[in-house]
Order: structure tokens, then sequence, then C-alpha cells
């Protein structure tokens, strides 16, 4: 601050005269301040706030950088009155003394501080000199250094070229030397086996044997090389071929070979011939094992040593081949994968052969289990060989095994059904020798419809195995849709239901030809089995097979309602069979004593033939027969036994009084004419007509089938005025007891009418009993 | 057309000969007496329309037998057809008799059949289990044992129904007893073949193809109709199902094999068409060079079609059993049924059908 504000003082005071300060100190200190401002570009105003000072270009300021004494003067002469410059110049003059008084402090301060600076470098003087002296001297060195190095190098320059080119005479007698012994060394290494080390070798030598094979030496040595190389190879593939070693040795042995530039195809073809021997004694041994006597082991085991043995054997042939023939390409990869599809395909033909021995037994786990191994087994050289296609191989031959599972399931099922025949068969022969005591017929039923039902669901539990979770090939879409809708579902369960309803069926067709082979209550039991089919049971099972295999396969599936009606069909034909079959035996009862009697001579009737009671008698144990498995049924006109005793008296006159006309033959016409009329308004009997599910139904078609037999039969005679008579009784006897079982009792009575009138008008002396007298002779009968 | 009924009338036998004017559908009847007995069965000769045989019953001493005999028919008959039936009676005229077929013979016979082609020389009758061949001499007025062959087994066999086959130069007969169906050479009189358990119950009737040499029909009590061929006697070649009592009578028709008539005592009359077992199976064989190619190709068109064998008619005129059903030799599209209540219903096939079958 000093200096500075003592620059501009002595700058115009030597120059003007002062003119006397006017400015008091702080607006001085005020004034160098704002000049400092100005140095470092801070703005007036803002660090005085007072309005702007004196601009600093004006040339009357006297503290400016541009004052000019002429100007200043002038304007204050111009100005200033003279008062005010008196003032102005006592002012400058005070001034300009203290500027004075300042400078003269300055350098009487500044003064010793000269002297020592000045002290000071004269002695840097000195030392300066005395530097350079030695720097001179040492350049002088240098150059004398400089100057003997060069000559040294310059003298070892001839050595140098010399050594290096020894060096590299040495590196190639080194090479030829190895090249040189290369024949030896192959031979010791060969002898000694170390084929890895020779392979090396000559991989080494190849290419400068090649190159130089034009000088006879390198040439000599390199035919050597190639015999010795070709014994090695020989022995390599000798050991190869032997083939004893394991699968790494022999993938050693072809690593090396390709090394010694063998062609990789032969190789590769060698390489999988003994891959194949090896595999086909895996499989042999399988076979072995299979062999046609019985110690196989279970097959479980059995395909657990065919996917350790073959499946592994396999693995690692696949994986070795992958690593060394991997430059063959897609070429490579296409052999490999024909070979793993041959060898698989033997192998699948063997596990086919022992699991078709697995067929017949009954364990399903076990199977499953197998099946499980064998697949997962085969899901690990999948990746390796996925164009070999053994995995889909390996997944059809589980399906295939699953097929025929389920074919065996629905034979077992079918065999089962039939062993419950053949027991009810036997039940229902038995008891006739042993006496009465024996299961009922509704005992029967049931024991037949659980054991089925058992069996059945053990089926399901069995097949369900194949779909559980933890083994590996449930969850391929097979398994999943197609083994669940249409396999369980269609094949085994629907196929079940529906097989049993033929064979069920079958036994109308054929015991028809026979005449009866089959019991009639067999007949009966198995309609009312499928009559229970029809209701319940399929709809129970298919929900059943339905929650268990969750269906989620889209194909149609054969509805509930069908299986249904293909039920109901076969309990119908079953009924209408047995009603034929049952018809069909009274029929010929009464039909044999029809005709095996002489009509014409008969005597007057004392009785009921024994026929008859015979004939009731039967029918009655038909009707607890069908009573223990069906229900009553709607009769049409209700009547209590009581009022059946007046219809039977009212009835037996009424027939009189229909037929008597036709006894006189002088009015024959009135006969036709009457039956006629009588036959307009009957309703036509259907005589084999089908029968519905109730015990009056039954009872109803059989009654019809045995009368209509009794009818045509009497119109095939000719009756004595007795023979008339006894048919009079018989009629009677059978109205007493048969209307019972009939729906509709009117039935019976018009058919019984149609046999006494055919037997009238078969008669040439037609006179009939007096109705009390039939009357009594029923009671008694 | 002629037709011959054997109804029962109290205790006089008549066969009644009854002709149908086709064109103005009228009925004539003529009515004979047959004196000897009811009559079970008959059969014209195939030569000589005035010559018919008969099996009838008689009653002597209360005893039933059944007999066979050939008759004549009077030359020229009186038509009555204009008169009331009650007045028939005494304008009858009595058929002739030839001959006694087997009055020595022992058995009571159940059928009689003629040789179908021949010169009405021969006859064959089936009594009890004898089948016994007759040669007719003398312009039919002597019968002459010409061979005889009887069926030996348990129980009582006896023959229910036999027919002479037309082919083979008529060498071969067919017979059915209880449930099984024989086939009998008349020049050896040995069985040649046999049918066991044709039937599950009894053969009622049989029949053989006209134009099929091995085909032959048969019917029973188990309802059903069944179509043999005689090479293969383990299976029917067909079973017709349709009835729903006994069947009594089964006739082809003369001409066209695939309509076949059956009668039942359900008071049915079934015509069937059983095309697929017919001599026609692919219709009638129109001749190639009668036709246009448009007409050629209609026709393998036609030919094309499935041929299904169905029932064309069920006939229920009869209000009781039908025991014999038979088509006219006159006319092919017609036929005749008759029932217990003496109904003789004549019918005759669908229009619609005759002209399929004929085109």
């Amino acid at each position: 601050m000093a200096a500075e504000a003592a620059r501009p003082g002595p700058a115009f005071g030597p120059g003007d005269s002062p003119e006397g300060p006017e400015a008091d100190a702080p607006e001085r200190r005020r004034k160098a301040h704002g000049m400092l401002k100005l140095y470092y570009g801070l703005s007036e105003g803002e660090a005085g706030g007072r309005p702007s000072g004196p601009d600093p270009l004006d040339p009357t300021d006297l503290n400016g950088a541009h004052f000019d004494p002429e100007v200043y003067l002038d304007k204050l002469r111009r100005e200033c009155p003279l008062p005010q410059l008196m003032d102005s110049e006592t002012d400058m003059v005070r001034q300009i003394r203290a500027l004075d008084s300042d400078m003269q402090t300055l350098v009487y301060e500044n003064y010793n501080k000269f002297i020592s600076a000045t002290d000071t470098i004269r002695k840097m003087k000195n030392d300066f000199r005395k530097m350079e002296d030695e720097m001179d001297r040492l350049a002088t060195n240098m150059a004398v250094i400089t100057d003997f190095s060069a000559r040294i190098s310059a003298t070892l320059q001839d050595h140098h070229e010399r050594i290096t080119k020894l060096a590299g005479v040495h590196a190639l007698l080194r090479k030829l030397q190895f090249l040189f012994e290369l024949p030896s060394r192959l031979t010791k290494c060969v002898e000694l086996g170390a084929y890895g080390q020779a392979v090396r070798y000559q991989g080494r030598a190849r290419a400068v044997l090649q190159q130089y094979q034009h000088l006879p030496s390198f040439r000599a040595i390199q035919d050597d090389c190639q015999v010795i190389t070709a014994r090695l190879a020989q022995q390599l593939r000798q050991r190869f071929r032997e083939g004893g070693s394991g699968a790494p040795e022999q993938a050693e042995c072809v690593e090396l070979l390709l090394a010694l530039g063998e062609p990789a195809e032969e190789l590769c073809e060698e390489f999988l011939v003994h891959a194949r021997g090896r595999l086909e004694e895996e499989l042999s041994a399988l076979e072995k094992e299979l062999g046609p006597s019985p110690p196989a082991p279970d097959v479980l085991e059995f395909t657990d040593r065919g996917g350790s043995g073959f499946v592994g054997g396999l693995c690692q042939v696949a994986a070795a081949y992958q690593e060394l023939f991997e430059a063959q390409g897609p070429r490579g990869g296409e052999k490999l994968a024909a070979f793993a599809q041959e060898l698989g395909g033997c192998y699948f033909e063997l596990v086919e052969r022992r699991l078709a021995q697995e067929q017949g037994g009954g364990d399903n786990s076990l199977l499953v289990r197998a099946l499980d191994r064998f697949h997962r087994r085969l899901r690990a050289p999948g990746p390796l060989l996925a164009a070999a296609g053994l995995t889909e191989s390996a997944t059809e031959i589980v399906e295939r095994v699953a097929r025929e599972r389920l074919g065996y399931h629905l034979q077992g099922l079918q065999t089962a059904f039939l062993g419950c025949l053949t027991d009810v068969r036997q039940a229902l022969a038995a008891p006739r020798l042993a006496g009465k005591e024996g299961p009922s017929l509704a005992e029967l039923l049931a024991s037949v419809a659980s054991s089925i039902q058992s069996h059945i669901k053990a089926s399901l539990a069995a097949v369900h195995l194949f779909t559980a979770k933890e083994v590996s090939f449930s969850n391929k879409p097979y398994f999943r849709g197609e083994f669940c809708s249409q396999g369980v579902r269609e094949g085994l369960i629907v196929g079940f239901i529906r097989s049993m309803c033929q064979t069920a069926q079958s036994f109308c067709d054929s015991a028809g030809e026979k005449g009866g082979a089959t019991p009639p209550a067999l007949l009966l039991l198995l309609s009312r089995l499928c009559l229970d089919y029809e209701t319940a049971t399929i709809s129970y099972i298919l929900t059943l097979t339905d929650e268990q295999f969750l269906v989620q396969d889209q194909s149609p599936v054969t509805p509930v309602s069908t299986l249904c009606a293909e039920a109901r069909e076969t309990a119908r034909r079953l009924l209408t069979h047995y009603v034929k079959v049952q018809g069909l035996v009274i029929s010929q009862m009464l039909r044999k004593s029809v005709e095996t009697r002489d009509w014409l001579s008969t005597l007057e009737p004392r009785n009921v033939r024994a026929v008859m009671k015979r004939v009731v008698e039967d029918t009655t144990a038909i009707d607890v027969q069908v009573g223990l498995l069906y229900e009553e049924g709607v009769r049409k006109a209700q009547s209590s036994d009581s009022s059946k005793r007046t219809f039977s008296v009212y009835s037996s006159s009424r027939q009189q009084g229909r037929y008597a006309p036709s006894y006189t033959p002088s009015a024959p016409m009135d006969t036709n004419l009457l039956s006629n009329i009588q036959k307009l308004f009957s309703e036509r009997i259907d005589v084999f007509s089908p029968v519905e599910f109730n015990k009056v139904s039954v009872l109803t078609g059989i009654i019809k089938i045995s009368l209509k037999t009794l009818l045509e039969c009497v119109r095939l005679r000719t009756f004595g005025r007795f023979g008339l008579q006894q048919v009079q009784v018989d009629c009677h006897f059978l109205q007493l007891y048969l209307w019972r079982f009939v729906a509709d009792e009117e039935l019976v009575h018009l058919l019984l009418d149609e046999v006494v009138a055919s037997a009238a008008l078969r008669c040439p002396d037609p006179v009939p009993m007096e109705p009390s007298v039939v009357e009594v002779i029923c009671e008694r009968g | 057309m002629e037709d011959d009924a054997p109804v029962i009338y109290g205790l006089e036998f008549q066969i009644h000969i009854i002709d149908f004017d086709d064109e103005n559908n009228i009925i004539n009847k003529n009515v004979l007496l047959h004196q000897a007995g009811e009559i079970w069965h008959i059969s014209a000769s195939p030569s000589d329309k005035g010559v018919l045989a008969t099996c009838y019953n008689k009653t002597p001493d209360s005893r039933v037998l059944a007999c066979a005999a050939v008759w004549r028919m009077p030359e020229e008959l009186e038509s009555v057809g204009h008169e009331s039936p009650d007045d028939s009676a005494s304008t009858t005229q009595t058929l002739e008799l030839l001959c006694q077929l087997g009055s020595a013979a022992p058995g009571n016979v159940a059928c009689v059949t003629w040789e179908p082609m021949g010169d009405g020389k021969k006859v064959i009758s089936l009594a009890d289990n004898h089948i016994l061949l007759w040669d007719l001499q003398e312009s039919s007025n002597q019968a002459v044992l010409a061979g005889s062959a009887s069926l030996e087994g348990k129980g009582q066999l006896r023959f229910t129904s036999g027919r002479w086959s037309p082919h083979h130069n008529c060498t071969q007969v067919a017979t059915a007893n209880d449930t099984t169906l024989r086939g009998w050479d008349t020049r050896s009189m040995s069985q040649i073949y046999c049918i066991e358990n044709a039937h599950g119950q009894l053969v009622r009737d049989l029949d053989f193809n006209p134009n099929k040499q091995y085909y032959l029909a048969s019917c029973g009590d188990d309802c059903k109709v069944k179509f043999w061929d005689t090479r293969n006697v383990t299976e029917p070649v067909r079973t017709l199902e349709e009835h729903s009592h006994w069947v009594w009578s089964v006739r082809y028709n003369h001409s066209h094999d695939q309509l076949v008539l059956t009668g039942s005592s359900d008071s049915r009359v079934i015509l069937s068409n059983m095309v697929s077992i017919s001599s026609e199976p692919f219709g009638h064989l129109v001749d190639d060079d009668d036709v246009s190619d448009q007409e050629e190709h209609h026709a393998e068109e036609k030919s094309k079609e499935p041929l299904q064998d169905n029932v064309i008619a069920t006939y229920e005129e009869h209000e009781d059993s039908v025991y014999a059903v038979d088509w006219s030799s006159a006319d092919p599209w017609l036929f005749a049924s008759l029932s217990y209540d003496g109904r003789l219903v004549i019918n005759r096939v669908p229009r619609a059908l005759k002209y399929h079958i004929l085109l």
C-alpha cells in the first residue's frame, strides 16, 4: 500500500508543484483502495457503496494514471476562486512533503538488504567460475572414454558374429542329431511301449523330414522313420484290436493313431467295430440271462444290468467317439448314430423279450420300476445320441409294454369274470346235490358283483403305477393323455364292460342252438348283473377311473350313456333269453304230454294230469327264482285270491258259453264266426315278445310261451270225448294256478280258452264236462 | 291259378279248388269231397294237373292212422263259385282214388312229395322213420315200392317234412326230423348230408331254392328261418328271426328266388327279400346288346347299390296261426296263405318291388 501510494507521488511530485492537498487522509486512503479495487477488477460501487469517484481517465485526477498537470492547473485556475487555490496549494505542498518523508524512510529501510544481496551475488560468481572448470575436465574425460569404447567395440565385432553363427550351428546340429537319433529313439520307445512319446517324436520330426526329403540322408531317415512308424502304428492297432483293454485305453490308442496321421475314417470304423464287439458281449451276456431256462434274474435286476453294462458302455463309446472324431463333422455323427441305433435295436429287442417274459407275471410295481430304470438309463445317452433316437425307441417300448400290460389286465379281468361265472355255475349245480343249503341267487349276485369290482379296482391300481409322478416316463405325452383316456378308460374299463356284455350275450346265442347248455339261473343272474351295471356300477367305475387318471386327452371317449345302453340291451336280451329257455322247458313238457298220449282212447278224466301239476310247480319255482333278483312289477288287474275263485268259475262258465254252439255239427260256421269275432276284440298276443325288468313280465312271458305251445300241440291231435274233457280239466287247473303269476290274467284265460276251443274243434264227439265236475276234480287235484 | 286247401268242416273233408282270376279279381271255388279222412298234407303232381296226393288221418276204432293216397280230380269241374257256399256240399264231386301209398307199409305218413321235373311217376312219402320211394305205374293206378330207407336211432324218430330237390337231375330229397335236416340220394336211398341241430327246436318245413342247387331254406319252432348251403352244413348262410312264434311254412318264389315267403303261428305272413343269397345277387342282369351306353351306365350304378336283405312286407290279415303259404305256379307275383280259422288270403308282391326286380 505504501509503495503503491508512493509511486504516483514521485511521478508528479518532481514534475509539478503541489498545489496544496485538498482531500484529507481517509479520502486518500479510500482513493488508494479504489485503485486496488480497480486493479483487481472490482467495481468501485460495490466496494464503496458511494457514487463512483473520479473517473480514472480523468486527467484532472491527481492520483489517476492519466493525470495531466496542465489540464489540472487550467481547471483549478478556471474553476476555483483564489482562496480555494491557495488552500489547494498548501494542501498540495503538505502532501508533497509527506510523500518525501515517506520515500526517505523507505530508502533507509531497504538499503541494508541491497548490500547483503550484492555480497551474496558476488560470492556466487566466484563459485560458478570454479565449477565451470570442473565441468570442462569432465567433458574431456568423457570424450576419452567414448573413444576407448568405440575402439573396443570394433575389436569385438568379429568375435561376436562368429559366436552367433556357432550357436546357430549348434542348434541345428542338435536338431539333426535328434533326427538322426529318431529311428533308434522311436524303436526304443516302441520297445518300451511308450507309444505316446514315440508319437510325439514322430510328430515333431515329420514336417522337417517332409521338407528335406530331397536330401538323400534325410530321405533315409525318413524312410527309417516311416518304417518304424508303420510298425508303431501296427503295434498300436494290434493293441487296439486285442481289445482286452477298456474303452479309455482304446480311446488313447485311437488318439495316438490319429496323431500318426492314420486315416480317421478307417479308424472310426475300426473303433466302432471294436466298440460293437464289446457291447455285443454285453448283449450276449444279457441274452444268456434271458436264456430258455428260468434262473433268469427278475426283470428289475435285468434292466439294471442292461442299464449299467450296455447303456453305460454305449455312453462311454459315444463320449469317446465324439471326443476323438469331432473333426469328422456330421458324417461321423451319422455313423455313430447308425451304430447306436443298431446296437440299441438289439438291446431293445432283448429288453422286449425279457419284458415279454414278464407279461405273464402279476407284479406290476416291479415291472414299472424296471421300466423306469430302463427309461431313465436311456435318457442319459439321449443328448449324446439324439440322432439315434434311442430315447424315442425306449419310450416306444415303454408305451408298448404299457399297452400290453393293459391288454394283460383286460384279459385278467375277463378271466376273472369267466371264473366268477364258473363259480356261479358250480354253486348253482352244487346245492341240488348237497341238499337245500347253498348261497341264494342274490348272494351269488352280490359276490360276483363285488368280486368283479374288486378285480377292476386292483387292475386300476396296478395300471395306475404307470402314471406315478416319480416314474421317469410318466410325464411323456402318451402317459399323460392317450394312456389314460384311450388305454385305461377305453381299452381297459370300457373294453372290459363291453366284453362282459358280449360274454353274457354269447350265452344267449350259443345256448339257443344247443338247447340250454347254460343254466337258466345263470342267465337270470347275468341279466340282473348287467342291469345293476346299467343303473349304477358303470358310472361308478368310470367316475373312479376318471378321478384316478385325470384324463387330459381331448380324444373322444365312450360316454357313460352308451355303455349303459349296451348293458341294458344285454340285460334285456339275457332276460328275454331266460324267458325263452324257461318257456321252452315248460313247453317241452306240455308238448311231450300232448304228443305222446292217445287222446282218442283215453278214459274219463278223474284227475288233473301230473304234467300240469309239474308245470305249476315249475312255474312257482321260476317265480321264486326270479323273485330273488327282480322286483315284483305291475299287474294289470289286481285281484285277491278269493275274488280269483269266483272269477275262475265265471270264466269257466264263460268258456262253456263260448264253445257250446260248436258242439253241434249243424252250426259249424258259428264257431268260426264266434271265435273270429272274439279275436277281433282281443289283442294279438305276441308270444316271444321282449320282457321288462320285473318278475311279473318275466313270468308272463314264460307262461305265454308255454300256453301257446300247448295250443299248437293240441291243434295237431285228434281228441275223443274224454280227451277233450281231460283238456278241459287240465286247462281249468292251469287257470286256477297260473293267473297269479301274470301281469294280465285275461291273457291266461284267453289262451286257455283257445286251447279248449281248439281241442273241441279237433274232437269228433265233443261233449264237454260239466263245469262243476271240472271244478271238483281240480279242487281234489 | 290253382290252390288246394284242406279245411276241416265237421266230419266232412273237402278239397277246395280255388280259381283266382287276376284280371277281374274274381274268385271261383270248386269243392271236391275227400271221404277218406281229414287231410294233413296235400301235393299236386307236377306233370298232370288232375292228379294230387294227400296225407290224411283216419280214425278207425279210436286210433289215428295217417295214410297217403294219390287221387285224380274229375275231368270237368263244376263251377260253383256263384252259388252260396252252404249249398256246395250237395253239389260236390268226389275224388277218384288212384292208389294208396303204403297200405301195406307201416307207419303214419307225414308228407308226400313228387318228383319235381319228372313225368309224375315218382313219389316219395315219409312215414314215421321211413322214407319210401314209390313208382306209379299204369297211369298211376298202382304204386310199387321202389326203394326205402329208414332212420335208426334213439327214441322215436319221425319225419315231419320233406322236399324233393329240383336240381341234380332230381336225385336228391331233403327231410326234416325233430331238429335235424337230412339229404338223401334217391338212387341209392342213402343219406348224403345231415345238418344236426339245424334249428333249436322242431323243424317244421323246408324248401329248395329253385335256381341255386345247393341252397335250402328251413323253418321251425325256434321262430327262425335259416338258409343253408348243403355243402357246408356247420353254419347257416343266413338266419331270419322275424316271427314271434313257430314258423310253419317257408317257400321260395319259383322264378325270383330272392323272394321268400314264411307263415307262422304268430298269425303273420312275412315276405322277405333275400337278395344277397339269391341267384341274382346283383339285380336283374340286362343283356348288354339291348341297352345304350347311358342305360348301361345306369345299370352299373344300380348294381353298385348295397344289397340288403330285408323284410318286404308283413301281412297281418290272419287272425289265427298261419299254417301254409305258397306261391302261384302261374303268376310269380301272387301268393296265398292259409290259417287255422280257414281263411285263405291271396296277396301280390308290392308293385314297386316287382318293377325293381324286373327293371
